[in-house]
């Protein structure tokens, strides 16, 4: 849950006001900028030889990873680091997760060691949302489920901004599993919230029921859905859906839904695009757009996901528990 | 052959002194004449007048309508050659009629692969006195689990989807199928009935089937398969179309999906009107069909539905099968009507019998089908295809096994008083079935 948020003073932006952050949901427009804004600063510094502050120091930062993950797991891992904290890896393989303990005892357990930040990927919609009440220490969801992914929505914003200059009244085309994606999902919210237009092109089987109430504009043909975007984002497709469950194939896929230079031409000529990761080349994207350094910002992504996760714990370090387990809930 | 030219082309081709019946546009005009000119209609109305040169065929009187669309006939090709060829399905549907035919997927291999469209379309061409686009499978070897690469097909040529004489069982299967399929408008076609209540039946469930002993297909099958998928239909906003309905109960869900805007369509094939379950009398393989010969009150109410609008399509449903799949005892011989030269004298009866108007009947074995699959067949508009049957209306004549063009003569109909028959087939402005000639 939010932690009730203090009262801001009239003369300061509004800065981050809870204590967790689970979701993009539910966040203002504020909120996000200030995240951004952060996010830039840390853009800078990570760019230096010394990319250390002292922030986190003396904080203990716990990746608790019941999903496996590499991107975001290392990401987590150097911001943290470079703020001062000591970060610990928990991955579900190898510990009290595999033998049966429940998401909520692991929960109690970790709470009573009082770390200070516990970053939280899980396989469950809903999971870190649950595990978040139940300890006292401030919550980065890293993925739920089909839920949300907060950080890669933000990263997602910082590249833009840095390409585009701005959000607000960017087409953008989210592409492929909108279905299964959090990402998806996460970035949905965050550019309606920041006042960009949004579409999902999809086959039907991969659009969740309700789409178009999201603020979304659904499109079936990836020409027509492409016509006019600023900004390409491509999904990743996972194979076990590729064998004639949601789509029939990878070939039929990559035919219809796959983005090449010929698909691609139907956007604005200088359209960005964008990917999550990890790819599959030849899948959802063309590999020599994925190269493509003046089309594609992908590596780029990756470079803000660790600038946006500094800026994250950054701004939740503002409202850390001092030391007494339970006092934030 | 003109020397300068290097193309073949046909004189023009007058019909002239027909009653003209277009069911597309509602045209029923006698003393009318037709003019085609390179394949397609060029002119129609009272005062067609020919250039010299141009072949007139007096049509005496008689009826001249689009030729029609068969929309599901199984053609033996590939992989049945024994049972059919789409030479000899193409000679059966000129004497029937018949100028376009709707090939199932039930073939082998499956028509589930773009190449194997391509590649029927081909033989078609090359073999085939008729027009033959084809159905490719909804999913993957027809096992009913995995969806075909429905836009590929599509793209290969593919007029819809349908896993022919099996049911998409799996609720979730053909609720995909049936979304993914919006992408492109596709038509999925259903074989409506619940597989979990007919395994193993070889006739209607009821008292008939019970005194012969035979295990039998309950006609509820068939309406808790149209419920369901008329549902996901609605759901998904799919275009549902079931190829073969024969209960009362079925057309009842289908007339109510049908007033509260679902994308749902049905057809009939013609012996689930023209006969009951009484026919398989004492073991007659020849009326052992899927889904079965229904009670009195079902083929009533077929004939009801096909009045009243609920049913749109009639079909052969020519399932062509050779005396080793016949001769046997009843419930291992093969289901399946040759159909195709019985459909429109079968579907007359209807119009004799007062049922209902002829334009109305010819809408279902034209226009209706051809535009649900997107052909420009089925209309006798200038510009169409000169795709045509001309027939008379009235004569009565009988039915003989003898008089079938299909490899296999597998019909119950053999014998049985009909009123009303082909007297030339034209595709393409090519007379491909001359009754006088025959």
């Amino acid at each position: 849950m939010i932690a009730p948020a203090p009262a801001a003073t009239a003369a300061t932006p509004e800065r981050y006001p809870h204590r967790d952050l689970l979701g993009i949901e539910g966040l203002t427009a504020e909120q996000i900028a200030y995240l951004l804004d952060k996010s830039e600063s840390y853009v800078a510094q990570n760019r230096q030889v010394d990319k250390r502050s002292a922030i986190l120091r003396g904080r203990t930062l716990v990746n608790l990873f019941f999903e496996s993950s590499t991107r975001t797991r290392t990401s987590f891992e150097l911001a943290g680091k470079r703020l001062g904290a000591d970060v610990i890896n928990m991955s579900a393989e190898g510990s009290s997760i595999k033998k049966g303990e429940t998401l909520i005892d692991t929960a109690m357990t970790l709470n009573a060691m009082h770390p200070d930040v516990l970053v939280v990927r899980h396989q469950e919609s809903g999971a870190v949302a649950l595990l978040s009440k139940k300890v006292s220490c401030a919550v980065i969801n890293a993925g739920d489920g089909s839920h949300e992914h907060p950080t890669q929505a933000l990263l997602d914003a910082v590249t833009i901004r840095r390409r585009k200059g701005r959000i607000r009244g960017l087409l953008v085309a989210i592409c492929g599993d909108i279905l299964h994606s959090r990402v998806a999902r996460s970035n949905i919210h965050l550019l309606n919230i920041m006042g960009a237009r949004v579409r999902v092109i999809a086959p039907p089987t991969l659009v969740p029921a309700g789409a178009s109430n999201m603020g979304v504009e659904v499109h079936h043909d990836m020409r027509k859905g492409l016509a006019g975007c600023d900004i390409v984002m491509m999904l990743r497709l996972q194979s076990e859906r590729m064998q004639g469950s949601f789509v029939p194939s990878v070939s039929e896929y990559f035919h219809f839904y796959g983005l090449d230079y010929e698909k691609l031409e139907y956007a604005k000529p200088d359209a960005m695009v964008m990917h999550p990761g990890p790819m599959n080349r030849g899948v959802e994207i063309d590999t020599e757009i994925a190269d493509d350094i003046s089309r594609s910002a992908i590596a780029e992504q990756v470079e803000m996901g660790v600038a946006v996760r500094m800026a994250v714990l950054d701004a939740l370090s503002e409202r850390l528990p001092n030391f007494v387990p339970g006092n934030g809930n | 052959m003109g020397i300068s030219s290097p193309v073949v082309s046909t004189p023009p081709l007058a019909f002239v002194n027909a009653r003209l019946l277009d069911p597309a546009t509602g045209l029923d005009a006698k003393g009318g004449s037709l003019l085609v000119i390179d394949g397609r209609i060029a002119a129609i109305g009272g005062d067609v007048r020919p250039a010299k040169g141009t072949e007139i065929i007096d049509c005496g009187g008689h009826c001249l309508a689009p030729g029609l669309v068969d929309m599901r006939a199984f053609l033996g090709e590939p992989g049945f050659e024994e049972k059919e060829t789409l030479a000899t399905a193409g000679r059966a549907a000129a004497a029937g009629g018949v100028t376009t035919l709707v090939s199932q997927p039930q073939t082998d291999p499956v028509m589930d692969e773009p190449a194997l469209i391509g590649f029927m379309a081909q033989r078609a061409r090359q073999t085939c006195a008729v027009n033959v686009v084809s159905m490719a499978a909804i999913t993957k070897g027809l096992r009913g689990q995995e969806m075909t690469e429905m836009g590929l097909l599509a793209e290969a040529g593919a007029v819809a989807f349908t896993d022919g004489v099996h049911a998409v069982a799996d609720a979730q299967v053909m609720r995909r199928a049936l979304s993914y399929a919006t992408a492109w408008n596709l038509l999925i076609v259903q074989h409506a009935e619940e597989p979990s209540l007919t395994r193993g039946s070889a006739m209607n469930s009821g008292e008939v089937a019970s005194r012969l002993g035979l295990k039998g297909a309950p006609a509820m099958a068939e309406v808790i398969m149209v419920e369901r998928d008329v549902r996901l239909a609605e759901m998904t906003g799919g275009r549902y179309h079931a190829a073969c309905i024969s209960t009362g109960e079925a057309i009842e869900a289908m007339r109510r999906a049908k007033a509260r805007g679902i994308r749902a369509t049905c057809g009939a094939a013609a012996h689930h009107f023209a006969l009951n379950e009484n026919e398989v009398g004492e073991y007659r393989t020849f009326a052992k069909v899927t889904p079965p010969l229904r009670s009195e009150d079902d083929r009533a109410a077929v004939v009801a539905g096909l009045a009243d609008g609920t049913i749109d399509v009639i079909v052969s449903d020519h399932s062509p099968q050779d005396q080793e799949s016949k001769r046997l005892p009843f419930p291992a011989a093969e289901p399946g009507i040759a159909g195709l030269q019985t459909l429109l004298p079968l579907a007359l009866e209807l119009v004799h019998g007062g049922h209902i108007s002829l334009l109305d009947l010819l809408a279902k074995l034209t226009v209706n089908p051809a535009r649900l699959l997107g052909l420009e067949a089925g209309t006798l508009a200038k510009g169409a295809p000169a795709d045509l049957v001309l027939f008379d209306l009235d004569v009565p004549w009988r039915i003989s096994e003898t008089d079938l063009r299909s490899k296999s003569k597998n019909t119950p109909f053999d014998g049985r008083p009909v009123q009303g028959r082909v007297l030339r087939t034209v595709v393409a402005g090519d007379t491909v079935f001359d009754a006088a000639a025959a």
